[in-house]
């Protein structure tokens, strides 16, 4: 009955994701530059850092949607980039993917989206595609909405629901681009928990998350990944990020306001010009 | 400055070699969408798309082969009558439209129909990451979304072609005995003794080959829409489909002649 039970007979290897000295970004412009870490196997990994310093970018590349100008992806010890095309499939066939809009296809409705993995690569009778998908839903809380289509749902629905398929497959692998924002907090609350479930009962699951929700954080990361200026601020357990002495890190984790004070004003003219658009 | 100004060879030269690259992706593509037909599934999504891409454009066809068969019966009799001969009316709009408009105008009616909106809707999804999302999921998003295309048109563009020269040569009927009195028996024979096999089976061709060409271009300016230098987001998919709509019209005219002179 429930998906949630791990497959004993024969669990597949935890892989941890290896980054060796990347510097990826878009055209001719960079984005990060030398990140260096290894997300653990088997433990919850958080990605954290501002808006717009790369952290989709950095997983568009851990997916292998991008390459890397320089420096090396592993995953269990196999670098993504110099597989054959058949061991690449292999490979993203363990992959279970979170976009940050959710990415459901338009034409589809959710449950369809959800079951689309288990009807593509599955010869799991429509019964039984039908009882995992509406065993997904009801872990993120859609199980009424199996019949509407992704554009009748809010965004957060969607994204619960992107959950639900990167999840239906039970990939060893988890990616999940910001789960929680657009989330009230108790979804948000049952998101994480999700999660924490998920780690605990299948314990070759390596799971990343990107996040700026630092609450979140602190409830689910074993590792933390946090980015700044295209680089790495910091790179280690939960335990010693609270420790660090790097001030973005304080800042960061205090969400403290930035030291250097907004210096753009505005020209007296524009000023009257708005006020009189106000206030004719 | 004048240093900076590109060589006038330059600048000739360099829309001619993004043409001739996107022409060589664009047979890559068709040639990749070609090995992909094999796969899962298929027969379900090409039907599907068969009933997308032939119902969406089905009356239309009606209503403009009617009209064309109408007009051309017009055209024709006023042309022929002037040498005694129009008695041949029936040949002469079988023929024109068997061998040529039927082919041209109904791959031009479906590029509009159909065409413009497989290129907005693999754009969107291509803007929303949902073919990321395909291949993250090892489902080929090639096979998923543009080899169902590609083998649906070869199934509908020939249909719809027979339906057009059939709609036209009774449009060609109506105007030619109705309206302008000519014998009806004659009419029927002329188009029975004058068309050859060879000449549908040309029509056939073209209408395959069209079917190929517009499904492709379509596709492949939709699918490869994040890569528009001129535009990005919401308005690459807008100019992506008026592109995939003026690229299918060029490439059916260019067609067209090629096969025309290897077919008489
Ligand atoms: N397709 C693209 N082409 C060019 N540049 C891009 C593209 N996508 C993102 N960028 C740039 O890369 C940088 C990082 O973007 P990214 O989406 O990775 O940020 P992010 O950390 O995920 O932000 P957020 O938390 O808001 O999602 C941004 O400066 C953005 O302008
Ligand atoms: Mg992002």
């Amino acid at each position: 009955m429930n998906s949630l039970q791990p497959n004993t007979d024969n669990p597949p290897a935890p892989w941890n994701i290896e980054l060796d000295g990347l510097c990826l970004g878009y055209g001719d412009t960079v984005v990060l530059e030398e990140v260096s870490d290894i997300l653990p196997a088997g433990e919850i990994s958080v990605i954290l850092g501002g808006s717009g310093c790369g952290k989709s970018t950095l997983l568009r590349h851990i997916l292998g949607l991008n390459r890397p100008f320089k420096g090396r992806i592993r995953l269990g010890g196999k670098d993504l980039f110099a597989l054959s095309p058949k061991e690449f499939r292999k490979v993203r066939r363990r992959m279970g993917v979170l976009f940050q809009d959710g990415a459901l296809l338009g034409s589809l409705t959710l449950a369809q989206n959800v079951g689309l993995p288990l009807f593509e690569h599955t010869n799991l009778p429509q019964r039984l595609i039908d009882e995992v998908v509406d065993y997904n839903l009801s872990l993120v809380g859609l199980e009424k909405f199996r019949d509407y289509f992704p554009n009748e749902l809010s965004g957060g629905m969607r994204k619960r629901a992107g959950l639900a398929r990167a999840m239906v497959m039970n990939p060893p692998l988890l990616l999940c681009d910001e789960p929680t924002s657009g989330l009230d907090p108790i979804n948000s609350a049952q998101m994480d928990h999700l999660l924490l479930n998920l780690k605990r009962n299948f314990s070759y699951m390596t799971i990343v998350v990107v996040s700026h929700d630092l609450s979140s954080m602190q409830k689910i990361a074993d590792h933390v990944l946090l980015l700044n200026r295209g680089r790495v601020a910091f790179a280690g357990s939960k335990a010693d990020v609270w420790k660090s002495e790097d001030a973005y890190v304080k800042d960061f984790l205090e969400r403290k306001e930035p030291l250097e004070t907004h210096t753009h004003t505005l020209s007296a003219e524009a000023s009257r010009a708005l006020q009189r658009w106000i206030d004719p | 400055m004048a240093l900076n100004r590109p060589h006038i060879l330059a600048a000739l030269g360099a829309p001619v070699i993004d043409f001739t690259q996107s022409c060589g992706a664009l047979f890559l593509f068709t040639i990749e969408a070609f090995r992909c037909i094999f796969a899962r599934h298929m027969l379900r999504r090409v039907a599907w798309q068969v009933y997308v891409i032939g119902a969406k454009s089905f009356w239309l066809i009606l209503l403009i082969g009617l009209f064309t068969g109408m007009v051309l019966g017009l055209q024709g009799y006023y042309a022929l009558v002037k040498f005694g001969a129009d008695g041949f009316l029936g040949a002469a709009v079988a023929l024109s439209l068997i061998r040529e408009l039927g082919p041209v105008l109904t791959a031009i009616m479906i590029t509009g129909r159909a065409g413009s909106s497989i290129t907005a809707e693999i754009g969107v999804m291509r803007i929303s990451d949902q073919i990321d999302a395909l291949d993250v999921m090892d489902i080929n998003s090639m096979s998923y979304l543009v080899s169902p295309r590609l083998v649906a048109s070869l199934i509908v563009f020939p249909m719809l072609t027979a339906i057009f020269d059939i709609i036209g040569i009774i449009g060609g009927y109506l105007t030619g005995t109705v309206l302008l009195g000519l014998n009806q028996g004659v009419y029927i024979a002329r188009v029975h003794s004058s068309v050859e096999m060879l000449d549908v089976r040309g029509g056939f061709i073209k209408a395959i080959v069209f079917g190929v060409l517009v499904s492709m271009a379509c596709c492949y300016m939709g699918y490869f829409v994040h890569q528009r230098r001129d535009s990005a987001g919401p308005e690459a998919v807008s100019n992506a489909t008026t592109a995939a709509v003026v690229l299918s019209c060029v490439l059916i005219l260019m067609f067209d002649y090629v096969l025309t002179s290897f077919l008489l």
